[in-house]
């Protein structure tokens, strides 16, 4: 009954606001990525430094870029590994 | 301390030339000397908006060109005591207006006027170029959808990157409070949170702004209308009194009370 009413009251509709707010989100990633790309420079160098702790890689061939699907941006890493370190565990 | 404030959005028609003449209308009604410069060459809109397009002479580029001086082209307004338009060219080529140009232009504005206000032309391009460059603060206008939201982050981004302006402020204008509550339209709140910017003003989707612009005049001086007393607390948070955000609910209507009386409104 609430539902009801709050349906007629123009509550409970999910409305086309969060549908908005989602594009928004999306599409200002890609906006503010490509309007700085000395961020992904500096992120770049960021994960060269913390992943050859571990492994040995090809610093040339590391790739990194934005990637947007559906309703999803997500961060994509191509990292070339040339040797695997032993760490002690 | 004389002031040069750029009213901007990137989006075209979402409020910039209304947002200027009623901030400079406010500021004026409360003895402040202010000077509206009309930065979109070209489209000379604010000028109309005013009520002062049959008073124009010389214009911003005879000025810049030296083919006049500044105070023959300052009109005064004839309502607000203190208030000033410098209106642009309509038709001319607007090369002469340069980010020098404006700089120097402005130096010259502040030392005659408390507060100069610039009304800056739609686009990311070198009218916007100009009409930013000489600004100390900016305010940012939007309205509550995807496409505007997203070019002011593009304006906001080009404020602090390029123009070198810090902490631009926000105006969210054209609010419609019951489709907002009604989820079709984003709230301020939305809006605040995703640009991460400070929140300068809310206005209203308001029919006495269309009926006064036809007129040629300002919402700001009518006390019975929601837009003009949203207009006068922005210009007091410009004057730096922390004034509290309107309340925009409509109180009027029953399904509004109902809505209030089974807690359904937010
Ligand atoms: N809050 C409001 N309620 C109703 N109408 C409004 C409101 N704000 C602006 N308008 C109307 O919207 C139109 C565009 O406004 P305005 O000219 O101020 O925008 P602008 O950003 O300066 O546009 P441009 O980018 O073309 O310079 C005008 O007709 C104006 O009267
Ligand atoms: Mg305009």
């Amino acid at each position: 009954m609430l539902g009801l009413i709050s349906r007629i009251l123009g509550k409970e509709d999910p409305g086309s606001k969060n549908v908005a707010k989602e594009r928004l989100r999306l599409v200002l990633v890609h906006d503010r990525a490509s309007v700085s790309p000395q961020l992904l420079q500096l992120m770049k160098a960021d994960l060269i430094k913390v992943v050859s702790n571990y492994m040995e890689i090809d610093e040339e061939g590391l790739n990194i870029s934005l990637d947007r699907s559906e309703n999803a941006v997500a961060l994509v890493a191509n990292i070339p590994v040339k040797k695997l370190k032993r760490v002690a565990t | 301390m004389s002031e040069v404030i750029v009213v901007t959005s990137g989006k075209g028609g979402v409020g910039k030339t209304t947002t200027t003449a009623n901030i400079g209308a406010g500021l004026a009604m409360l003895g402040h000397k202010v000077v509206l410069v009309d930065a979109d060459t070209g489209l000379r809109n604010l000028d109309v908006v005013l009520g002062l397009e049959n008073r124009i002479v010389y214009d911003l580029t005879n000025v810049i060109n030296e083919e006049c001086r500044l105070r023959q082209a300052i009109i005064k307004d004839k309502r607000f005591e203190g208030l000033h338009l410098l209106p642009t060219a309509q038709t001319k080529d607007k090369s002469a207006v340069t980010p020098e140009s404006m700089q120097k232009l402005c130096t010259e504005l502040k030392e005659m006027f408390d507060y100069v206000i610039i009304d800056c032309p739609a686009g990311i391009e070198q009218g916007f170029m100009s009409a930013v460059a000489a600004a100390g603060k900016a305010i940012v206008v939007t309205t509550p959808e995807v496409a505007a939201v997203r070019d002011a982050d593009r304006v906001i981004g080009l404020l602090e990157s390029k123009v070198g302006i810090k902490d631009p402020k926000l105006i969210v204008n054209r609010l419609r409070t019951k489709m907002v509550r009604s989820g079709n339209m984003m709230s301020v709140d939305d809006i605040v949170d995703i640009l991460a910017i400070d929140l300068l003003g809310v206005i209203p989707e308001d029919e006495k702004i269309v009926i006064s612009t036809n007129r040629g005049e300002t919402v700001v001086d009518n006390e019975h209308s929601l837009s003009g007393k949203a207009f006068k607390n922005i210009v007091w948070r410009i004057l730096g009194e922390p004034v509290p955000l309107l309340d925009l609910q409509d109180e009027g209507g029953f399904l509004s009370r109902l809505r209030k009386f089974i807690g359904l409104s937010n």
